[in-house]
């Protein structure tokens, strides 16, 4: 048994690489690619008929293999199909890190999986509290419902929409400029911000679609997203690269942070760094920033 | 005797002045005495040295039992002369204790292991063995030691007259009536004929087999007519499917193109990479895929690549017809691009095994290369390379060129996945060193990558260039972690094979393998 240390509800998550949970030549090692989430998939990538297979697989995996400080969530079935509730008594036998709620359109669901959760914690003797959730929002409904579904559970870690059944539901297709889903997009970072959770991107599809995938990713950045889920490790440096903080603000979260503990040392609340006026609302960005910097391999300091 | 790399190389073995293998550039300096062949005068005119049959050629050679025959391997898998030459030597004209030096062998001679078994083959003297004749070949059914050598071992071989050959055997897509072969313009064209020529230059008689005889002067010629005895047209040289694959295509593979842009990124971060850097690729997924990634370097610092060499397939020409690199120079064309454009496209040239990768010569290509990229089935943790015996210890590789190219090259990066199925790639020891560790810079491989302790100039590279690298002991612990620790092979006594490195000296023997026996 490998031993995963009991999961961060808040760390990096700039890319979550789905993976088929019924694959061993894909799932034995994932880590090596370097993306920070693999995404198990027990859901569509698996076959109506193959769903045990898939979770013997799956928890075997979760058994044997070092994942290091990859994290691990499996996608489980929807809460409309006969799967979820063994889906979920798999994970936390196995040692999962998160499990993604497919379809989720309410509160309720995510109760619902919690609670189930909390019955398997029981069950496997797993410290209890310890398998975080997210949500996947697929409809209109979900999107409307985002606020309450981040803010349902003390294990969500955050909501990421899916475009392909959002799509079908908005009988759209994917536009270059991705004006079709930015009403979605938006609303639904709006709710993980107002809920503090985080917030990702849907999967891009179109592999030799390279220019398409940058500037979406671009897009994902600018909007304020934590991350992407993607389909092929080769999208993953691209998505590090845009999602890297700039040598400037590296400097400028540096020159924050260390200017701001030695104030609030000698007492001062509010004061300037480069003639910008700087408090206590600067220092969470900040930090991020430096963090970020850190795991993109840009910045060893110990400041944070 | 253990030689520089540690292998255990038996006494009976050294005798002729034979040495065992001392480290690389031992022979640097030393005085070597060349073989000349003895050759037939062709004073009086003649229209045409076309004769009938393999057989009316053989004989015309003076073929007689006992004799060595040369072949090239350029038709690859698709060969039909070697299995040819050697019916009509063995089976038409009754000749036994026949020994075979070709540049390679491979499946394509699974007929050979009927004539080794049945003692009409006593010798083999190739750079690969693979297929049914390199498991013949393991259990001790060649009446003789093989000779496994390196493709620049083998031209510095034959003109030292360490393998004299008697009759060599060229493969040749188009020839003239009296013996001026190229390797394009006929229906199973193979690009160029490098391997040949140093066979043509040294053997006493020489054979040219065709499909496709062409208007005199077939120029310009591979190999020339001053240097031939007969010429035979038959059928069909080979299946040109099996020659020249349709285009070799970049790996999709993402752990491929994982390793692929690793070994960009290693290439990139040395003093070696600037404007008019030479370069080898091998065209396995990894090897091949970093081509791509290192033209996104050369186009970010706006540099070309000089010059390159190797076997060639099309993603090289693509990046010479756009200008990325100045020359081609090649001894194999492995895909019809290649093919196809050797001595056509300007600046992609045609050369000898001699001038590719000979130790002994004085001016060898790969003496020139700034970097090469190589595969491996095993590597050590002294970085010895294996190439050429499976992890069941069987014949079934080919040094090739990676000896001569590892020694030559400023910066030789191996890259290969950590394990392949239940094999660990990185290990403890490799069955067979071909090319031994102190010509070995760089390891890439999916799980990390590795810097040899003699190159601490290379290390200061990659941290400068913040490319992280590990020791190599800790990968072959994580390949061992995942797959096991492998219980040491079983081999008889018997060396059924002599691996010799690329300046002669002795580097490794192959045994002969016991037959594994599971315990009840």
């Amino acid at each position: 048994m490998i031993p995963r240390p009991r999961p961060e509800r808040f760390r990096l998550r700039r890319t979550m690489m789905f993976m088929n949970a019924q694959k061993p030549g894909l799932i034995k090692d994932a880590y090596i690619y370097g993306c920070d989430s693999i995404m198990l998939d027990l859901e569509d990538a698996v076959a109506e008929n193959q769903k045990d297979a898939a979770r013997f697989s799956l928890y075997h995996a979760l058994k044997t293999i070092d994942y290091g400080d990859t994290e691990v969530i499996v996608r489980i079935n929807g809460l409309d199909t006969p799967h979820w509730q063994e889906d979920i008594r798999v994970c936390v036998a196995g040692g999962a890190d998160g499990i993604r709620i497919a379809k989720c359109e309410s509160a309720q669901d995510v109760l619902t999986v919690e609670k189930h959760v909390e019955m398997a914690e029981e069950e496997f003797g797993v410290e209890k509290g310890r398998t975080l959730l997210m949500a996947a929002l697929e409809s209109p409904k979900g999107i409307l419902n985002a606020y309450e579904i981040c803010a349902a559970s003390e294990r969500m870690l955050g909501v990421a929409i899916s475009g392909g059944d959002f799509r079908k539901c908005m009988q759209t297709k994917p536009t270059r400029d991705g004006i079709d889903m930015v009403t979605a997009r938006g609303m639904m970072l709006i709710a993980a911000r107002a809920a503090g959770v985080q917030c990702f991107d849907t999967v891009f599809t179109n592999l030799d679609d390279q220019e398409g995938f940058e500037a979406e990713v671009l897009q994902n950045k600018a909007m304020g997203f934590d991350g992407k889920s993607l389909i092929n490790p080769k999208q993953i440096r691209y998505v590090h690269q845009v999602f890297a903080p700039t040598e400037k603000e590296i400097i400028q979260a540096e020159k924050i942070v260390r200017a701001y503990r030695e104030q609030s040392a000698a007492g001062v609340g509010v004061f300037t760094v480069d003639g910008k006026m700087i408090d206590i609302a600067f220092i969470p960005g900040a930090e991020r920033t430096l963090k970020l910097a850190r795991a993109c391999g840009l910045w060893e300091g110990d400041l944070v | 005797m253990k030689n520089a790399v540690g292998r255990d190389i038996p006494d009976f073995l050294l005798e002729n002045g034979k040495e065992v293998y001392q480290g690389k550039n031992y022979m640097d300096g030393k005085y070597l005495q060349k073989a000349a062949p003895k050759t037939r005068r062709y004073e009086k005119p003649q229209e045409s040295k076309i004769v009938e049959s393999l057989a009316e050629a053989l004989k015309q050679c003076g073929a007689k039992s006992g004799m060595t025959f040369s072949f090239h391997h350029h038709l690859r898998d698709g060969d039909f002369v070697v299995n040819m030459v050697m019916k009509a030597a063995i089976e038409e004209l009754g000749l036994e204790d026949l020994t075979i030096a070709a540049s390679s062998l491979g499946a394509a001679h699974d007929p050979i292991a009927d004539y080794i078994e049945q003692g009409k083959v006593i010798g083999i003297q190739t750079s690969g063995i693979r297929g049914r004749m390199g498991e013949v070949v393991s259990k001790g059914k060649l009446r003789t030691r093989a000779i496994i050598r390196s493709h620049g071992g083998r031209p510095r071989a034959i003109e030292a007259g360490e393998v004299h050959i008697d009759i060599a055997f060229i493969a040749a897509p188009t020839s003239d009536c009296v013996g001026n072969c190229r390797g394009i313009g006929g229906k199973s064209n193979c690009g160029s004929m490098g391997y040949a020529m140093t066979d043509a230059k040294y053997a006493d008689h020489v054979v040219v087999v065709t499909d496709c005889l062409v208007d005199f002067p077939n120029m310009p010629a591979s190999v020339e007519a001053i240097d031939v005895d007969a010429v035979v047209v038959v059928d069909s040289i080979g299946n040109p499917k099996k020659i020249a694959s349709a285009a070799a295509r970049i790996s999709q593979n993402p752990r491929d193109l994982m390793m692929a842009e690793d070994v960009a990124r290693v290439i990139a971060s040395t003093p070696y990479f600037k404007d008019g850097f030479s370069f080898q690729t091998g065209v396995g997924g990894p090897s091949l895929a970093a081509n791509l990634f290192l033209e996104k370097y050369m186009d970010e610092r706006n540099i070309k690549m000089g010059w390159a060499i190797g076997g060639i397939c099309g993603p090289m020409v693509e990046m010479l017809k756009k200008g990325k690199v100045g020359k081609v120079i090649d001894v194999q064309d492995f895909d019809l691009d290649a093919v196809n454009s050797i001595n056509q496209t300007p600046n992609h040239f045609e050369m000898s095994a001699s001038q590719y990768a000979n130790p002994a010569n004085k001016g060898a290509f790969v003496n020139k290369l700034d970097f090469v990229v190589l595969a491996a089935l095993e590597i050590d943790t002294g970085f010895n390379v294996n190439v050429l015996t499976g992890s069941d210890g069987i014949l079934r590789g080919a040094p090739g060129g990676h000896p001569d190219t590892a020694a030559g090259s400023k910066c030789c990066i191996i890259v290969t996945p950590l394990i392949r199925g239940r094999m660990a790639t990185v290990c403890e020891h490799v069955v067979t060193v071909t090319t031994p560790g102190d010509c070995v810079d760089v390891l890439v491989t999916d799980y990390g990558i590795a810097v040899n302790p003699l190159r601490p100039d290379l290390i200061e590279c990659l941290d400068n260039a913040g490319i992280k690298h590990v020791p190599i002991e800790e990968l072959k612990e994580k390949a061992y972690s995942m797959v096991g620790r492998p219980d040491d092979l079983q081999w008889e006594d018997e060396v059924v094979a002599v691996l010799e490195a690329r300046d002669g000296t002795i580097l490794d023997v192959i045994r002969k393998i016991k037959p594994y026996t599971l315990e009840d």
